[in-house]
């Protein structure tokens, strides 16, 4: 690694660490049970949208009717989407006539988007119309947002109050987070962004002519539209001359800030955060990572406040960069390395004054070796799922760190809300091993952790565990979805695993050799992004109505002190061994063999 | 139940108008008003029309021209409505292949350069439309492109100079030579 490469991870880590204790603590007030100075800002816009939408403002909700509460929204979510996918062809801002979606590739869109997922089984510039995108897509970004930040704030009351019925009103958190948090932070976010040059407009395509006129290999269709083959299954093409370029538009800016603060990651043009119209400078990549991390971390803060002691937020934190800073510094040191099948070759991938060197395949020049890298490692700890370089194309411990990142359950950080609560039932575990070693009841936050909430932690925290395992074995048993891979050897594997763990940690970047949009996937898939995505809320909203309404335990000698280095420790081990045993056959076959076999 | 159901629907309403309407039409007023020429795409314009994209690669073979880096959108390389990577694996065979390729096609235009090419001169970008090379990826072409169009180096080397940017804010990402605006200028410095 060059000493820049630890400038740019240094830079990043402080800046955000400043920024993250003004949120959290501001966020603290937003979801404050008193109404204070937030809340009459925008009380008037708040209260107009409670009286449209028939809300006691002030009805507390038990775990259960949060829970339907949040159900039903997020299916009505999904109706609405998949509408908009199917008939986007008769409604307006349309302006480059795309048809509408297949029914299946539909579903899968609309779930991915819905659950916070943002899995993209389509290449935004030649399928979404203009109105898709905002109306649809972008629309689900921040409400999947705001339902993972509201969750999180319930469960966190849940530990906070005492003899408790009730966890909050999940219309409130919703609209709260929404127009206090996501709405503003997005918009001074997309005029940033513009201004180092992502797009924000409503015009067609343009056409320029380019400089110099190339020749290019066509492939030739016959009159139905499909590729010719030859007689060994090769496309047939013939030279065509390339006069004109087609510059993609639209209103990118204002869907891209919301992609990155909710942590959703789906891409307004199909390279993602790699397109130069969506990701234009190292400062607007700069900007995106921050992003990703700023309501995640933020949240730590906002937990500590809420449960009235702050150090239990810096101790979560804590435990999150342990793990997130030597996995950074893994991956990039790999895609610094090179890649060793090149190496033979005449070229030069040491990094230099004048180049960032290593392993360029699928980097985009501006962002070189060391913000690529970390681009990496933040959008698979958080579960964003943007890319600004191509996944596949990383060395095979580069690819291995964010695979990894994801199978930890994206605690690491995670998602807005979701990555918290997921922490939390690892934190609920941690505890109650501690507790196992010293033979006592264990306690996290003055509540007493027993059979009922042990049971619920379980479930959150090996669900995506499972259904990462099952179906992987399912998909490489099914010759339609080996069929898909797009390398060969081990690493067609690695694409499989990267796929069903990207889906089923709602996260949404992949192994983009794989073509996922087949039958198979795009159930599948859809079916693995729902399941986690709520059996997870639901376990951890189940957990945290069972909390709540017990009574506060005081403090003793035996008390297990949770803020503690020992506690950090504890928590981060538990959960790098859920990682390390559940995926480390299953890594041994895919990254772990490709590098065995492309050392020698 | 049906109240729940009521709240759910006018919510789901209410928030498609707030962030999916109102949101993107006031982001795109106050980016055209505060930032016209990147709101619509950093377009380079002659006589009036846009000729390019500071942004947006285009593809270049030949050895007059500066060459950005390999494409592997498809059908057309540098193909702006299908953004994407090779996604080769990094031990496919098909990517050390392609790579030779690329060097022979490098070192064919230049026989007497026997230099180490840049790494990213001969890998594929991530989006496609990389609009950008490495200082190094310039400069191994520097000689070239000054015998085919018979200028001096020194005067190739002080456009290089001019088209390259350091790291954001000294810092952040990488520096880098934008090849269109490169090869428009090595053209406008001809036809002079």
């Amino acid at each position: 690694m060059t000493f820049n490469d630890f400038i740019q991870i240094g830079i990043y880590l402080v800046v955000l660490l400043l920024l993250i204790k003004p949120m959290g603590r501001y966020m603290a007030h937003v979801y404050a049970d008193e109404p204070n100075r937030i809340h009459r800002v925008g009380g008037g816009l708040e209260r107009l949208i409670y009286r449209l939408c028939g809300i006691q403002a002030d009805e507390e909700m038990g775990w259960k009717r949060y829970a339907i509460s949040m159900l039903l929204f997020n299916v009505f979510g999904m109706v609405l989407t998949y509408a908009f996918l199917r008939l986007h062809q008769w409604l307006p801002l349309n302006p480059q006539h795309f048809p509408a979606l297949s029914p299946d590739l539909s579903i899968n869109t609309a779930v991915s988007f819905v659950t916070n997922t943002n899995w993209q089984a389509y290449s935004g510039e030649s399928t979404m119309s203009y109105l898709s995108q905002m109306a649809a897509l972008a629309v689900q970004n921040f409400v999947s947002a705001a339902m993972g930040i509201a969750v999180l704030v319930a469960v966190v009351r849940g530990f906070a109050r005492k003899t408790a019925k009730t966890i909050g009103n999940f219309w409130v958190d919703l609209t709260r987070t929404l127009l206090y948090v996501l709405l503003p932070v997005s918009f001074v976010l997309a005029m940033l962004l513009v201004s180092q040059g992502v797009i924000q407009n409503f015009k067609p395509y343009v056409d320029v002519p380019v400089v110099q006129t190339t020749t290019y290999a066509n492939p030739v269709t016959d009159a139905a539209g499909n590729p010719v083959k030859d007689a060994q299954g090769n496309a047939v093409t013939k030279p065509a001359q390339l006069t004109t370029e087609t510059l993609p538009m639209g209103p990118a800016a204002s869907q891209i800030a919301i992609k990155m603060l909710g942590t959703n990651g789906g891409g307004f043009f199909g390279a993602n955060s790699a397109h130069p119209y969506e990701n234009p400078t190292p400062f607007s990549n700069f900007l995106e990572m921050l992003a990703i991390f700023l309501i995640p971390g933020a949240l730590c803060i906002t937990f500590g406040e809420m449960v009235g002691d702050r150090r239990q937020g810096w101790a979560i934190l804590a435990a999150m960069l342990v793990i997130f800073i030597p996995l950074t510094i893994g991956v990039t040191a790999a895609e610094q390395a090179g890649n060793p099948i090149l190496h033979g070759l005449s070229i030069d991938q040491h990094a230099s004054a004048l180049q960032s060197g290593g392993n360029m395949e699928g980097k985009e020049t501006r962002f070189g070796i060391a913000a690529s890298s970390l681009f990496t490692a933040v959008t698979t700890a958080a579960s964003c799922g943007a890319v600004n370089n191509m996944h596949d194309s990383l060395t095979p411990l580069g690819g291995l760190v964010p695979m990894w990142l994801m199978q930890l359950g994206e605690v690491i950080f995670g998602g807005v809300g979701c990555g918290l609560y997921g922490m939390l039932a690892f934190a609920v575990v941690a505890v109650f091993i501690a507790g196992l070693m010293v033979g006592r009841t264990p306690e996290y936050l003055g509540k007493k952790i027993e059979a009922y909430e042990m049971k619920m932690a379980s479930l959150a925290v090996l669900i995506p565990c499972a259904l990462v395992v099952i179906c992987t074995a399912i998909a490489v048993m099914t010759p339609s979805a080996v069929a898909t891979v797009g390398n060969p050897g081990a690493h067609s594997f690695s694409e499989i695993l990267y796929t069903v763990t990207s889906a089923t940690n709602n996260n949404g970047s992949a192994f983009g050799g794989l073509n996922a949009n087949i039958p198979f996937w795009n159930v599948m898939l859809s079916v693995c992004m729902f399941l986690a995505r709520y059996t997870l809320a639901i376990a951890m909203l189940a957990l945290a109505g069972s909390v709540a309404a017990k009574k506060h335990v005081p403090e003793s000698s035996g008390t297990l002190p949770t803020h503690t280095p020992l506690f950090v420790t504890l928590l981060a081990s538990v959960v790098i061994i859920v990682g390390a045993l559940t995926f480390l056959p299953a890594l041994a076959l895919g990254p772990i063999a490709e590098y065995l076999m492309s050392a020698h | 139940m049906s109240r729940l159901i009521r709240n759910a629907l006018s919510m789901l309403i209410v928030m498609t108008v707030i962030t999916g309407l109102v949101y993107p039409l006031v982001a795109t007023g106050v980016a055209q008003v505060l930032f016209p020429h990147q709101a619509n795409g950093s377009l380079i314009m002659r006589d009036g029309k846009p000729i390019g994209s500071e942004l947006i690669g285009q593809s270049f073979d030949d050895p007059k021209y500066f060459w950005g880096r390999p494409s592997a959108t498809s059908p057309q390389p540098d193909n702006g409505t299908a953004s994407n990577g090779s996604n080769q694996g990094p031990s496919n065979p098909a990517l050390s292949d392609a790579v030779k390729q690329r060097i022979d096609a490098l070192q064919k235009a230049d026989p007497d350069n026997h230099a180490a090419i840049p790494a990213d001169l001969v890998t594929a970008s991530g989006s496609g439309l990389d609009p950008e090379i490495s200082p190094a990826a310039a400069q191994y072409q520097i000689a070239r492109v000054a015998r085919v169009r018979k200028l001096g180096t020194d005067q190739v080397q002080q456009l290089v100079a001019q088209y390259t940017q350091g790291r954001q804010l000294g810092l952040l990402g990488e520096p880098r030579v934008n090849v269109l605006q490169l090869n428009l200028a090595l053209d406008k410095l001809q036809a002079r």
